[in-house]
């Protein structure tokens, strides 16, 4: 039981957790609690003269908009975008009820009267926004991996195919995602043109520019790891002879993993970076939107409304970047390999 | 008579930047049906070359391999190939490995109780039983070599072709190795092709040893018949005048016909 907690925590890089569960079932206190104060305690100490120096620094600059925000008052606009949530919710709710007993008592009347309920049209909350901007990025890198996993492995098994996209890579992967937008947003409203669109035309560019910008990571890195392949590995499968499918899913791929895990990591942190970008010009409704607005609203609140959406931009990241370190441990082979 | 294995008049040359590089000139081995043939030589001189030919993997500029009265040229499961560092794919248990080989070789040829027989049968044969679900990461050197002979035996070879199987493992655990590999060449009476540059070990283990001189250019210095009764049994041979008299004669070849120039 325990070994499994902690081993839980060990895949999923929450090393910090293991000397609390450790100490609970009474291994050796002292040291727990030595481990503790180091894993814990250091971070938590530099996190707490990090919010002081913020604190004296912010208050030293005046802007138009007023003081700079401290922590105290990006705090209380959190709690605020929390409140603004719940009371939006709550509108909604209300919103639905009342439909919900007119209906009732048009049928009451009338059984054959027409029922028709009205989706609910309210402004987003900071959660919907947070909602959308997952939503988003997590569609732009899903086609990112799908375009980029398979030219990487194949080009990383030909080395003609390799020399001859290398050039392109080269040139296309140091692209800014503000230049590719006015061309995705160009193209998308050229080209998709429909009735009834499923998807808004803001959330199709941002998508698509987070995907054109975190192709490259993914795909260099399993083009590498492809042909990094042990020689001996491939021609054990050249003995067995396997076919060129077969040898890609028995041999390629699971020997390529650990790298591909390393491009798809990198991939998804440049995809959120792009996201907030691409979502303020593309006006796509998600945090990079939030930020925009508020900034161009301009009231006492704005600038500490901004840095609580840079805090949330900063952890998302960094539990995204959590989630595909443990999917990295949990596919790739060599479990004991040390991965940061 | 028509030989097993006929390596006839194989050269290569590989292309380099300044112009072709000619690795072997003119080698011509004949060696019968449950023959174990070791190549000894300096390194560096292309013995493992030979058996990339024979294996498949390299194609000769000029001559060829023919086996069974049929030219090979490209790899293929009756000339099993036993690697040096073991090459078992790491993200499979030793089972898997096995199987791996067995069910891309024995495709529609036997059923699934049958392979699975089959595995554990070649895996009993390596003494790798006890440790059969275990990953390559979490067995030492010898026991992956063992599992690697189990693959290449499972694929049931015409020719065995092994690729200095035993130059990584330390010096006990290649013996044990190699007394394991004789009690199996008893039972199975392979045709096998071993690659070495220890001495003792092919003196201990051959029908025949074949001697190469150095590069470029490398061809077959000598042929040494090893008339050693079999089973051989380490211990005995140790002070046996017969086997020394082997032992000093491919000695004398390595060390003093073709000494290697520069150390």
């Amino acid at each position: 039981m325990k070994d499994k907690i902690i081993n839980v925590f060990e895949v999923t890089g929450f090393t910090w957790f293991i000397p609390l569960v450790k100490l609970v079932t009474g291994d050796s206190p002292q040291q727990q609690l030595q481990d503790l104060a180091k894993m814990v305690g250091i971070p938590l100490f530099a996190f707490i003269v990090f919010l002081g120096l913020w604190h004296i620094g912010a208050a030293k600059v005046v802007t138009s908009l007023g003081q700079v925000p401290g922590p105290v008052q990006v705090w209380e606009q959190a709690n605020v975008l929390l409140d603004e949530h719940n009371a939006e919710r709550e509108k909604e709710h209300k919103f639905y009820e009342r439909q919900e007993e007119r209906n009732a008592k048009k049928l009451a009347k009338n059984p054959d009267a027409e029922i028709k309920i009205r989706p609910y049209t309210g402004k987003e909350t900071y959660l919907d926004q947070i909602r959308t901007s997952l939503i988003t990025v997590f569609v732009g890198f899903v086609v990112a991996s799908l375009i980029a996993i398979p030219i990487g492995i194949v080009s990383g098994l030909s080395d003609t195919l390799y020399s001859a996209i290398n050039p392109l890579i080269q040139i296309f992967k140091p692209i800014s995602p503000l230049a590719w937008l006015p061309i995705v947003t160009m193209v998308v409203s050229a080209v998709y043109v429909s009735e009834d669109p499923m998807f808004s035309k803001a959330f199709i560019t941002s998508a698509i520019t987070v995907t054109l910008c975190s192709l490259w990571p993914t795909l260099i890195n399993t083009a590498v790891g492809v042909s990094s392949i042990d020689r001996d590995l491939i021609n054990v499968g050249r003995v067995l002879r396997l076919s060129y499918i077969t040898t890609v899913f028995k041999i390629v791929i699971p020997s390529s993993i650990p790298m591909i895990f390393t491009g798809l990591r990198i991939s998804l942190g440049i995809g959120w970076m792009v996201l907030i970008a691409a979502e303020m010009l593309a006006q796509n409704p998600g945090l990079g939107k939030f930020v925009w607005d508020e900034f161009q609203n301009g009231s006492s609140n704005s600038l500490s409304r901004i840095m609580v959406a840079v805090l949330t931009i900063g952890i998302i990241g960094f539990l995204l970047d959590r989630v595909m370190l443990t999917m990295q441990k949990f596919f790739s082979y060599d479990k004991n390999a040390v991965i940061r | 008579m028509e030989k097993y294995l006929n390596i006839d008049h194989v050269s290569i040359e590989f292309p380099t930047a300044n112009g072709p590089f000619k690795a072997l000139d003119n080698v011509n081995l004949k060696i019968d049906k449950g023959e174990f043939v070791s190549i000894i030589g300096h390194s560096g001189c292309g013995k493992s070359t030979v058996m990339n030919i024979v294996g498949g993997l390299y194609q000769a500029t000029e001559g060829g391999v023919i086996l069974e009265g049929k030219e090979v040229n490209e790899p293929g499961p009756d000339r099993a190939i036993v690697f040096q560092n073991h090459s078992l794919f790491p993200w499979l248990t030793a089972y898997e490995n096995v199987e791996l080989a067995v069910k891309s070789v024995f495709k529609g040829q036997k059923s699934k109780q049958e392979m699975k027989e089959w595995i554990d049968h070649n895996i009993e044969l390596v003494h790798m039983t006890h440790a059969k679900d275990k990953l390559p990461a979490e067995i030492s050197g010898g026991m992956k070599q063992r599992i690697g002979i189990a693959r290449a035996l499972a694929m049931e070879p015409k020719v065995l072709l092994m690729d200095e199987p035993f130059g990584a493992l330390d010096a006990l655990t290649r013996a044990h190795l190699q007394d394991s590999l004789m009690e199996i060449q008893t039972e199975l009476n392979n045709t096998v092709i071993m690659i070495t540059h220890d001495v003792d070990e092919a003196v201990l283990l051959s029908d025949k040893i074949v001697m190469m001189t150095n590069g470029p250019a490398a061809t077959i210095g000598d042929v040494l018949d090893v008339k050693l009764a079999r089973p051989r049994k380490r211990l005995d041979l140790a002070d046996d005048a017969e086997y020394n008299h082997y032992r000093s004669e491919v000695i004398h070849f390595l060390h003093e016909r073709h000494a290697r120039k520069v150390a």
